[in-house]
């Protein structure tokens, strides 16, 4: 049948999403769980990319396969398939599927539904051929994801998601009046290589900036995820910032900014990640620096550095959520996720923490683990590309990721001084989610080719040679030399319970302040210019009635009937002066 | 709790053998993979990986600076928790 092989990926989630709302019980969990099963084998086997993607600098997109929908004379197209759009597809389908699995045992149908359609709107985005289809999924990746922090309910979290919701949606915004700049400038909304000689290339990349996390614009990202619901955290760190990825790939490769933007993201957030106590923010700055690695690539812009970009992005999205997963169980269990409270849970989780080491291992690019085949094409192209400098910022931020995400999330939580907290093992559904996601690190890390084969670009590539081993355990055993060092020394700095202030003290800070400040200065100047008038005028009053002119009798009272009549007679006396002189 | 403490069984890093073991381990390792360096035949893209021991020393120095400035930039940036959660007339001027 033709209209299956062009059916697109989002539909099976938007019913299966409209379906929770009349099922409850096993029903309503066979159709999660069949959801991105038959979905994901649907795209696995039924559709495929006609023409290969030709290794080069900007993208050549095959479109033989489309789906169609015209909405006011407006060609929307669902279905455009090629490498790259196929991997995140197949991406989505893994990584909302192991979510689902994680999340199974919630009852709450809000985050159900919300979870469906973000996960659906992921898939919708990365196979929109137009910018206008894009720009509809974007949206629906915004109202739909904000409801997994607001499904928490604390004042706290519907605040903050509030303020993501903002963020969300100003790219949205700008998204779409870029789209139309676009077409008024090129007649066609196609999503291709739009790049940045445009003011609407411009504003496009500020929207897809937005959501990709771009320094300055980040603070939804650092805000939003620690305050999800310990599962919604986890479809969080999924979809969102991929999907930007992906629209860099398409729209913005070989530009060459952004591969000083990605260097920028993976330094500035390990900083932070050292100094902050609640974990699952780690992981959220964490996350700006693994999306940094893949702004370099698609920066760089070479066959190499595209494919290690698109590929660490599929790692991250296994690994990251699987380090999600154990902060979450936690979360879960404990009820609470701040270092400062932590340690010595691996008696009570042992299982969680093995897993959460295997995710740590994979975002530290251990070599056996996924991030190390991935990152190390985005370090090589570097290299290839003479970026000699940022190539060691690069190289810094390796040794950092391995820091904090590595080293500190696993050792403040399960490890360090034990305190006293003794819960129960993460639920069953927790544990097969993560597991899933385990051995998918240890599988792609062991056995990249298949992932290799799955990449958009022609290139050969094999990361597993002595020399290029050997630098990375070195690099990394002495980063984690360094962690014991300063531990031994009393140099690291302890797990305190603080905020640390970072882009959004200016709205939750400065502007309200200076609003308030501005308001209560204008209230006083005010105040200052009523009391300067009414005094002169009594001082004027009380001058007139002292004078003589007050016995003078009109003006010991003044009816407006009076008042009239002299204004007459002005009036009149002008009059006649106009005729007469 | 610390009554439950002491039904406990003893864990794995309760007994200070087993992290000192774990630590010798460690150490050994870094020192082989320290002198590896000047055993194996590496090809370098970049003549600073040439230098013996670079990126041993890089990671090392890298993540020293990392703390120690991540350190400092807790005086600039740290604040009590429930920082933002102030009532709005707390920084009102008038008050």
């Amino acid at each position: 049948m033709i209209w299956t092989s062009s059916l697109p990926p989002f539909i099976p989630f938007f019913i299966a999403a409209l379906l929770m709302l009349i099922t409850r019980g096993h029903l309503r969990n066979v159709i999660l769980l069949a959801t991105p099963v038959l979905g994901g084998l649907h795209l696995w086997l039924d559709v495929q990319p006609f023409v290969p993607m030709v290794a080069s600098d900007a993208l050549i997109t095959a479109k033989e396969l489309s789906y169609q929908k015209s909405i006011f004379n407006y060609q929307l197209e669902f279905m455009r398939v090629d490498k790259l759009s196929l991997l995140f597809g197949y991406l989505f389908h893994i990584a909302s599927f192991i979510s689902i699995i994680y999340a199974l045992h919630v009852r709450d149908t809000t985050q159900q539904v919300a979870s469906l359609f973000y996960a659906g709107s992921a898939l919708g985005a990365v196979f929109a051929g137009d910018l206008i289809t894009l720009f509809i999924f974007w949206e629906g990746l915004a109202l739909s994801s904000v409801f997994l922090i607001w499904a928490r309910r604390t004042e706290q979290a519907i605040k903050t998601g509030t303020r993501y919701l903002v963020f969300q949606v100003m790219s949205g915004v700008l998204l779409l009046a870029g789209a139309l700049i676009h077409y008024h400038q090129t007649g066609s909304t196609d999503f291709n290589f739009i790049g940045i000689e445009s003011t609407a290339g411009w504003l496009i990349l500020i929207a897809f900036g937005i959501k990709a996390a771009f320094p300055f614009l980040h603070s939804w990202l650092t805000e939003g995820y620690p305050e999800g619901t310990p599962t919604g955290t986890v479809f969080l760190s999924a979809f969102t910032t991929k999907v930007a990825v992906y629209a860099l790939a398409r729209g913005y490769p070989g530009t060459d900014l952004l591969v000083y933007v990605g260097a920028a993201m993976t330094c500035f957030p390990i900083f932070y990640a050292v100094i902050e106590n609640d974990l699952r923010r780690v992981l959220a700055y964490s996350m700006i620096n693994q999306v940094g690695f893949m702004v370099c690539g698609i920066g760089i812009g070479t066959a190499l550095a595209l494919n290690g970009a698109v590929a660490h992005a599929f790692n991250d999205v296994i690994f990251k959520g699987l380090l999600f997963m154990s902060m979450g169980a936690v979360l879960y269990r404990v009820g609470n996720i701040n270092g400062s409270d932590l340690g010595g849970l691996y008696k009570s989780m042992p299982k969680t923490a093995m897993l959460c080491i295997v995710g740590a291992a994979s975002i530290s690019a251990f070599p056996l683990f996924s991030g190390f085949v991935s990152k190390s094409m985005v370090m090589a192209a570097m290299l290839q590309e003479g970026h000699n400098y940022l190539w060691l910022m690069l190289l810094f931020a390796s040794a950092g990721v391995f820091h904090h995400a590595g080293i500190k999330i696993p050792y403040f939580a399960f490890f360090h001084h034990d305190s006293g907290i003794r819960v129960k093992e993460a639920p069953t559904n927790m544990l097969v989610a993560m597991s899933i996601s385990a051995v998918l690190c240890v599988f792609i890390g062991t056995q990249p080719q298949y992932l290799y084969a799955l990449l958009p670009w022609k290139v050969e590539y094999w990361p597993y040679d002595m020399t290029h081993v050997l630098a990375q355990l070195q690099i990394l055993f002495f980063s984690a030399l360094a962690f014991v060092w300063l531990n031994k020394q009393g140099l690291y700095p302890p797990e305190l319970r603080s905020v640390n202030i970072d882009v959004e003290w200016t709205y939750r800070k400065l502007i309200p302040a200076t609003a308030r400040a501005s308001y209560n200065l204008s209230q006083r100047f005010n105040c200052a210019v009523i009391d300067v008038v009414q005094q002169s005028w009594q001082g004027f009053q009380s001058a007139f009635r002292a004078s003589r002119l007050s016995q003078y009798h009109l003006a010991s009272s003044w009816p407006t009937g009076s008042m009239v009549l002299w204004i007459g007679v002005i009036l009149g006396g002008y009059l006649l002066m106009d005729i007469y002189f | 709790m610390s009554n439950k403490m002491n039904d406990e069984k003893t864990y794995l890093f309760d007994n200070p053998r087993n992290v000192s073991r774990l630590l010798l381990g460690f150490y050994i390792i870094c020192g082989g993979l320290f002198v590896a360096d000047f055993v194996v035949h590496r090809h370098m893209v970049h003549p600073w990986e040439g230098f013996p021991g670079f990126y041993a020393i890089y990671g090392f120095v890298a993540c020293v600076l990392l703390v120690v400035i991540a350190k400092e930039m807790r005086k600039v940036l740290m604040r009590e928790e429930g920082y933002y959660d102030v009532k709005e007339e707390d920084y009102d001027l008038d008050e």
